[in-house]
């Protein structure tokens, strides 16, 4: 077992599904409730990553944060080090592509919130801030923790931008989904088992909440 | 707009809504919007809570400006002190009937709220179901809890949308009585967005009637019904005896006398327009009196019209009947009796009788 490993693939999970908490709200919220000329493209950008082949994402990444780009510039001005082969990067990357995985649950979740509830909500006398803690949030929960479920498990398993992007340096970018088939490679039978039954074990488990949430979801008839 | 008390609103827009509506409420008023669906009811009623911004117009409140286009106000709806009540009663369902009021209470401290809810609950006459959850609660309840959260932040107008829509009909005439009472208590301008016309008429000082979100006529619900200003306010308050006529002199004690359909007609209202001059007019059902075949009976000379009865309707204890005139078939003209007059007088389809078009509610209009 490559604990390493498995501490790289966590961490990454847990602040890829911080970092997009925030994201998926703002961005589910107005595209759930807002019209606006290139909604339909925005849309179709944020499904992209969904039917994108993994190394082919992971190529144009590369690209865009390689020491040639200006993301890779700047982040070599700022920071003294590049950005591709980092784990900054590697999370960079993380969060790009768990973008729909995070939005679309949030955006449906907003979107089943009936327009008069919010209006009612307004009409309370809450602010556009209060509104959303006291009345949106609560409503849309399962759909916000069935997006947090999916994006942790999704970072996990994740294999082909992970190698790309971040290659596969033990410490930095090395993980578990990695280490799995650098075991298999040296024939490390044992190994390899014992990292994919937990893999196994995390995703039954992801599946399980993701249907305990949406359920959850159906308490409230809509 | 400046300084009076209540509620004014003055809206104007040609799209995506068009928008005419002019109409004051003072405190304590009940002001029913009458309209049938696609009217713009609702989106006036939205536009006063904030929750909608038409293009032109104002509304103010009490000497406060909510919204004015000139000015570029529009203050958003948790700056305005409104209370509404929406159609589907718009309940918060994660919480229970009391949280739902206490959310309504930020500008109490928090330590204040849920004795004052307790108490709005107690006012709708819903102690006991505190705890409950809006899917545990009849649509009446429901309805109550909408109109204590409405009322839980102080508004300075009340906003009802269709309120007695999603209730079923002995839990309906019973919120009307609350409704009633309730209005006596508030002293605040009241709307009530309606469909139902004889709603608007049982709980209503005032009433404006819509279509196409233009104003057509505001007035009290006997003056709406009876002398509607134009042929379309009468189809609209459900007045079906509207026909063309044309002047044909003016009566020597007052009122002018038409022609219709080759009928001389007269009536008590005072126009000033040269003969010839055509016209609409309306009766409503309560000026046509049957003629009583045994005796005569109060107005047997006023405008009488002899037909045949088409068909006869009880309704409860009144029987809705249809003639149609003999010097004029294709015009029908309908009127209602008690049902024991309708009995008593042998009232069937196919039997003649004569009734008289009472010279007070022949009302005229102006032609489409």
């Amino acid at each position: 077992m490559d604990w390493t490993a498995l501490i790289i693939s966590l961490r990454l999970a847990v602040f890829t599904v911080l970092i997009l908490l925030p994201i998926g709200i703002a961005a589910g919220r107005v595209l759930a409730y807002r019209n606006f000329p290139g909604k339909g493209v925005v849309e179709a950008l944020v499904a992209l990553p969904l039917v994108l082949p993994p190394t082919v994402f992971g190529y144009y990444l590369l690209v865009a944060f390689g020491a040639a780009s200006p993301i890779g510039q700047v982040w070599q001005e700022t920071f003294g080090h590049q950005l591709v082969f980092t784990f900054e990067g590697l999370l960079l990357a993380s969060i790009i592509f768990n973008l729909p995985f995070a939005i679309q649950p949030m955006e449906r979740g907003f979107e089943a919130i009936a327009p008069e509830i919010r209006e009612a909500a307004a009409c309370c006398g809450l602010t556009p801030w209060r509104a959303l803690l006291k009345i949106e949030l609560p409503l849309a929960l399962p759909s916000i923790l069935t997006a947090m479920v999916l994006s942790f498990a999704h970072t996990l398993g994740e294999f082909g931008i992970v190698l790309m992007v971040g290659g596969s340096i033990p410490g930095e970018t090395r993980t578990i989904a990695i280490a799995i088939y650098d075991r298999v490679q040296a024939f490390d039978e044992a190994g390899a088992a014992q990292m994919s039954a937990l893999l196994l074990a995390i995703s039954l488990v992801t599946i399980a909440l993701v249907f305990i949430f949406s359920r959850r979801g159906d308490r409230w008839p809509k | 707009m400046s300084d009076q008390p209540g509620l004014q609103v003055a809206l104007r827009q040609e799209a995506p809504i068009p928008l005419a509506a002019e109409f004051a409420c003072t405190p304590g008023e009940v002001l029913a919007l009458v309209g049938p669906s696609g009217s713009g009811k609702t989106t006036i009623l939205r536009s006063i809570a904030g929750a909608y911004r038409p293009r032109h117009g104002a509304v103010a409140i009490n000497g406060e400006t909510w919204f004015c286009s000139d000015d570029n106000i529009h203050l958003p709806p948790h700056r305005r002190a409104v209370g509404m009540v929406f159609q589907n009663y718009a309940l918060f369902p994660h919480m229970t009937a009391l949280q739902n009021i206490m959310t309504a209470m930020e500008r109490l401290p928090p330590g204040d709220r849920e004795a004052e809810a307790r108490h709005l609950l107690q006012m709708v006459h819903l102690d006991g179901l505190e705890e409950r959850r809006p899917t545990a609660l009849s649509g009446g309840q429901q309805q109550r809890v909408a109109v204590a959260r409405a009322l839980a932040r102080k508004p300075q107008a009340l906003l009802l949308d269709e309120p007695f829509s999603a209730v079923d009909k002995a839990t309906r005439q019973r919120l009307y009585r609350e409704i009633a009472d309730l209005r006596r208590a508030l002293n605040m301008p009241i709307v009530l967005v309606t469909h139902d016309l004889d709603e608007a008429i049982m709980l209503a000082d005032r009433m404006a009637v819509l279509h196409h979100g233009r104003t057509l006529q505001t007035g009290t619900p006997e003056e709406v019904t009876t002398r509607p200003l134009s042929p379309e306010v009468a189809r609209l308050v459900n007045l079906r005896n509207v026909f063309d006529g044309t002047i044909a002199g003016h009566r020597k004690e007052g009122g002018a006398v038409i022609h219709w359909a080759g009928l001389v007609l007269e009536t008590a209202q005072d126009v000033r327009l040269p003969p010839g001059t055509a016209v609409c007019w309306v009766i409503p059902d309560g000026f046509v009196v049957l003629h009583r075949r045994d005796r005569p009976s109060r107005g047997e000379h006023e405008n009488p019209v002899t037909g045949m009865v088409e068909s006869m309707l009880s309704i409860g204890q009144a029987a809705m009947l249809t003639m149609r005139p003999h010097h004029d078939a294709r015009l029908p003209l309908h009127f209602s009796v008690p049902l024991h007059v309708a009995r008593r007088n042998g009232l069937a389809p196919g039997v003649e009788v004569t009734v008289s078009l009472l010279a007070e509610g022949l009302h005229l209009m102006p032609a489409e």
